[in-house]
């Protein structure tokens, strides 16, 4: 187990995302494995474009999820240093609305860390996105499911 | 001299489309001692007709953690109304 603490952030300014990687390399991981959530160009099936997503987040209650998943994974995995940061506000198209890094000594913990953590983040945490639309119009993203209420 | 009993509150937070269609991102709500979350859950549909019926399909958590809906609330409490979650 790292002593280093986990990079968990809510953040209202640009994820500096090779900062944020080189934060969580290791003499002793051998694997670094990043998802990188950025904001797709769509559109509706009215054709209406899509210019920017803006997010809220419930930020006590999200980080405090984040520290939790955080260390779920690191009960499952070898896990050396981990980052997990979420955009708040204005995100423009492309831009990256979530960032997660995960540090192990091998490839494959890396990988099935960093799934675990971006799956149970979106499931979860108490963060909402709104859509801009380019003809001034707004709208929240509320899907269908229910989050976990146990 | 003591508060007087049966009188509770609640601090109320609400967040994203609940937000935008209240009006409101904080409220306090006051209830009888020994309400539960279902009964702050309908209180705030009264004070914010706007959302009533939004309320069945959020999610509440009390104290920064998910919870049923015969939870026993207690003075002070924080109360947050979370509509289905989008982040990522």
């Amino acid at each position: 187990m790292s002593d280093h603490a986990d990079l968990i952030a809510l953040q209202a300014t640009p994820i500096d995302v090779g900062r944020t990687i080189a934060a969580v390399a290791e003499a002793q991981a051998g694997a670094i494995a990043t998802f990188l959530g950025t904001t797709r160009c769509d559109a509706d099936p009215g054709g209406r474009m899509l210019t920017a997503l803006d997010y809220q987040a419930y930020e006590q209650m999200a980080l405090a999820q984040m520290g939790r998943l955080a260390a779920a994974a690191r009960e499952r995995w070898p896990i050396r240093r981990l980052a997990l940061v979420h955009r708040i506000g204005k995100v423009e198209i492309g831009q990256p609305s979530v960032l997660i890094a995960v540090s192990t000594p091998h490839r494959s913990q890396a990988f099935d860390a960093c799934r675990f953590l971006i799956d149970s983040l979106k499931a979860e945490a108490t963060i909402w996105k709104k859509e801009l639309w380019a003809d001034g119009t707004q709208s929240w993203v509320h899907p269908p499911h229910h989050p976990t209420t146990t | 001299m003591r508060s007087l009993t049966g009188n509770m509150t609640i601090h109320l937070k609400m967040f994203a489309i609940l937000r935008e269609r209240s009006g409101a991102a904080d409220a306090e709500l006051h209830l009888p001692e020994g309400a539960d979350v279902s009964q702050a859950v309908s209180e705030a549909g009264r004070r914010f007709p706007t959302i009533a019926e939004l309320l069945p399909k959020a999610a509440v958590a009390v104290n920064l953690d998910y919870s049923r809906r015969e939870v026993i609330l207690h003075d002070g409490d924080e109360l947050a109304l979370i509509p289905p979650v989008s982040g990522g």
